[in-house]
């Protein structure tokens, strides 16, 4: 007699679906979201900076003026004005490029999947950072790609093991389809490649004939000097650039872009239809009318301070109250750093602890593909004010104390193996409840 | 009538809470056309409007601490304001697995001991280790005195695995229980109880497609198989229906309660917890029992609703 497994498809769902199930570090974030809860974890910009006032404005010029275009299908690839606009932007970066060659995306997170599946098939390598973006991970699983985490120092992806990680590749047969990477303001590690650096990750990448994706949401959010140049400023054959306007406007627009050779361009264009038919033109316009009609460079240096002022009050409160033995990086730009806790704290199973004590933050094992990372976190400062990261850094630093304790008490137990009597046999029906 | 359907809450099952939530606000959109359903989160808005006449009756469906102990109970009775489920005496000893275990029907709850951080930590830990797991036995399941969801729960099968489960326990309480693992049929009983009658409804079996019933096997629609009732000759169904019954009345239950058990290989009854706020996702036991019984969910808990204002 066959039960009742309360989906009639279970059995229907490809097998990339596998992995997308209820998972108990997932229901916890549900009470991150609660005002009462410190929320370290999520990577959202702070939206309130914006003049909400004026994009009312600019929305509804936009159905006033455009209406029939804004709220009609557009092209494929994007609208024209704005991929002019966004070459703009990138020129800050040192990206100098060609409209046709911009592929306009439901934010970058798009661009990354779109990549991905014109490059990947099930079992393909792809190389990333060691950590590397959630979000990213989550496209590669989707695709069944191999995923390989090449170590970073200081500076951030380390070329020796850039280099080492290829030549295995190469040697084990391997299809190495590109090299994932973040260079400024690495999401999570904080990190941000200097310019030697990433002339030498792209000469590797290069010499074995590997594109570079590289992801530069952060480039525009640094505290100090001028934007660091992308990689593709330094080769547009060879490198496919992702953009993206929720950091510097705002996340719920949902609109980023892609730059990539012209061949890659065709089949992202082709992809992208095939996926949505065409990006928002409602949104498209709104932001193309924002970069027209107001200082969008004075907006990025006021996110800019801000950010930079939440950075500080992070690490202030970290050099406060964090437990000896506990160590961070220090970003230049961004949202996050990278904490490591003392060993053999672990993050994942610290997290019910840190719940209960209103902080929330993301434990180290989501950025990898192979289970590191469980002694480290992921600490957020976009989103609350100052004063509240200082008291959420204070609310962690107990609950790391607290689980210091807990080791403290347990990690010496030894049994008296004379006392244990023999182990039954296991059925798996068992009052764990 | 107006009706809060009270979900969420600040602990670790706030997003199961939720769904418990919106799954019986949608059933009682059907039973109680005329009421006034409001969805509300147990916060500081929330205990302000126990002062105001906000609401008639509120469905507490708020999973874990709070909601299923005492706290949000008393707060309830001392505001006069009726409510589903069972007091906060009660309920605050079925949500102490170990006091209830001390409580339900003598012999049915597996060996265990229960005890905080601190008593490890001046007593030292290897000593009461090495005398619970030879007084207990292996395999043992270490748990958090009280939660749901089987968040902190392990299964022990060896003595180096106490320390590490306990350490992941103790993230979700300041108690612990090791307690002896028994095997066998799980089974969940739902038990109703309207105009003074408490009655049974027929038992879920749970069997995991990969044998644990942690919590992606609960919350994953796919990762368990159930069965109701239960695969058991009907005098044992009968025996866990009277059993379930006997828990409930002795905890001084009221309204609805979900019992759990294992039925060892001998129809031994083992009792595991019991819950007064049960979940009502769309995964969760009580919903299929409801429906296995030929009833609706909104009916039942209009009925229950209607019991609570009388």
């Amino acid at each position: 007699m066959a039960g009742n497994r309360l989906d009639p498809w279970v059995d229907s769902y490809a097998e990339r679906a596998q992995g997308l199930t209820a998972s108990a570090i997932r229901a916890l974030f549900a009470v991150a979201s609660r005002p009462e809860v410190v929320s370290l974890a999520g990577g959202m910009p702070y939206v309130s900076a914006l003049d909400s006032d004026r994009f009312a404005q600019i929305a509804a010029k936009v159905v006033r003026d455009q209406g029939t275009v804004a709220l009609q299908y557009g092209s494929g690839q994007g609208d024209p004005t704005l991929r002019e606009q966004i070459l703009e932007i990138s020129g800050l970066v040192g990206v100098r490029s060609h409209p046709d060659d911009v592929v306009v995306t439901a934010g970058s997170q798009m661009g990354l999947d779109l990549v991905t599946k014109v490059f990947c098939d099930p079992g393909d390598t792809v190389l990333v950072e060691s950590p590397s973006y959630v979000g990213a991970l989550g496209v590669f699983r989707s695709y069944q790609c191999n995923v390989v985490h090449v170590a970073m120092d200081h500076e951030g992806l380390d070329p020796q093991a850039l280099r080492e990680a290829l030549g295995q590749a190469k040697s084990s047969g391997s299809r190495v389809k590109f090299i994932y990477t973040i260079p400024s303001f690495h999401n999570p590690a904080g990190l941000t490649q200097g310019l030697q650096r990433r002339k030498e990750i792209l000469a590797i990448a290069q010499e074995f004939n590997v594109p570079i994706l590289e992801d530069d949401p952060y480039g525009l959010l640094g505290f100090e000097g001028e934007p660091p140049k992308a990689i593709r400023s330094l080769d547009d054959q060879g490198v496919i650039y992702l953009g993206s306007f929720s950091k510097i406007i705002a996340s719920g627009l949902r609109v980023g872009w892609v730059i990539a050779p012209h061949g890659v361009r065709e089949k992202l264009v082709l992809a992208a239809e095939a996926a949505t038919l065409c990006p928002s033109n409602f949104s498209q316009l709104t932001v193309s009318r924002y970069l027209s009609e107001e200082n969008w460079q004075q907006q990025i240096k006021v996110f800019q301070e801000l950010y930079r002022e939440r950075r500080d009050a992070l690490l202030q409160a970290m050099q406060a109250y964090m437990p000896t033995g506990t160590t961070w990086t220090v970003p230049q730009g961004g949202f996050y750093s990278w904490v490591t806790l003392p060993a053999p704290l672990n993050a994942t199973n610290m997290l019910p602890r840190a719940i209960s004590s209103l902080v929330a933050y993301v434990p180290g094992t989501g950025f990898y593909a192979d289970g590191q990372g469980s002694t480290n976190l992921r600490l957020s400062y976009c989103y609350p004010q100052p004063d509240r990261i200082a008291e959420g850094v204070r609310r962690l630093a107990g609950v790391i104390d607290a689980e210091l304790d807990l080791i403290n008490t347990f990690g010496a137990a030894q049994t008296d193996q004379t006392a244990t009597p023999p182990v039954r046999s296991i059925n798996p029906l068992s009052n764990l409840n | 009538m107006r009706v809060a359907i009270l979900s969420g809450g600040l602990n670790a099952e706030r997003d199961v809470s939720l769904r418990s939530g919106r799954r019986v606000s949608q059933a009682l959109r059907a039973s109680m056309s005329d009421a006034e359903l409001i969805e509300v989160d147990l916060d500081a808005e929330f205990l302000d409007s126990l002062n105001s006449d906000s609401y008639d009756v509120v469905v507490p469906l708020i999973h874990g601490v709070i909601g299923e102990d005492a706290t949000l109970r008393s707060m309830l009775e001392l505001k006069g304001i009726p409510f589903i489920g069972s007091g906060a005496a009660s309920a605050a000893r079925a949500f102490d697995k170990g006091i209830a275990a001390g409580l339900v029907p003598p012999g049915s709850a597996p060996p265990f001991v229960a005890f905080p951080q601190s008593f490890f930590r001046e007593m030292g830990a290897p000593r009461i280790l090495t005398s619970v797991i030879s007084g207990i036995g292996l395999p043992l399941v270490v748990k958090p005195i009280s939660g749901g969801s089987a968040l902190g729960v392990r299964l022990c099968t060896g003595a180096d695995q106490v320390a590490p489960a306990l350490v992941d326990a103790f993230g979700y309480g300041d108690r612990v229980m090791l307690q002896q693992a028994v095997f066998g049929t799980e089974l969940a009983v739902t038990v109703i109880d309207l105009d003074g009658i408490a009655t049974a409804l027929p038992p879920v079996e749970i069997v995991p497609v990969g044998g644990i019933y942690d919590f992606h096997a609960r919350y994953t629609a796919g990762a368990t198989e159930f069965f109701t009732p239960a695969r058991l000759d009907p005098d044992t169904l009968n025996r866990v229906c009277s059993y379930a019954v006997s828990v409930h009345e002795v905890l001084g239950l009221r309204a609805i309660s979900r019992v759990d058990v294992i039925v060892d290989s001998q129809g031994e009854i083992w009792f595991l917890e019991v819950n007064v706020a049960p979940g009502m996702t769309e995964t969760s036991l009580v919903p299929q029992a409801i429906e296995a019984a030929g009833l609706q969910v909104g009916q039942v808990f209009s009925d229950l609703i209607y019991q609570a204002v009388r």
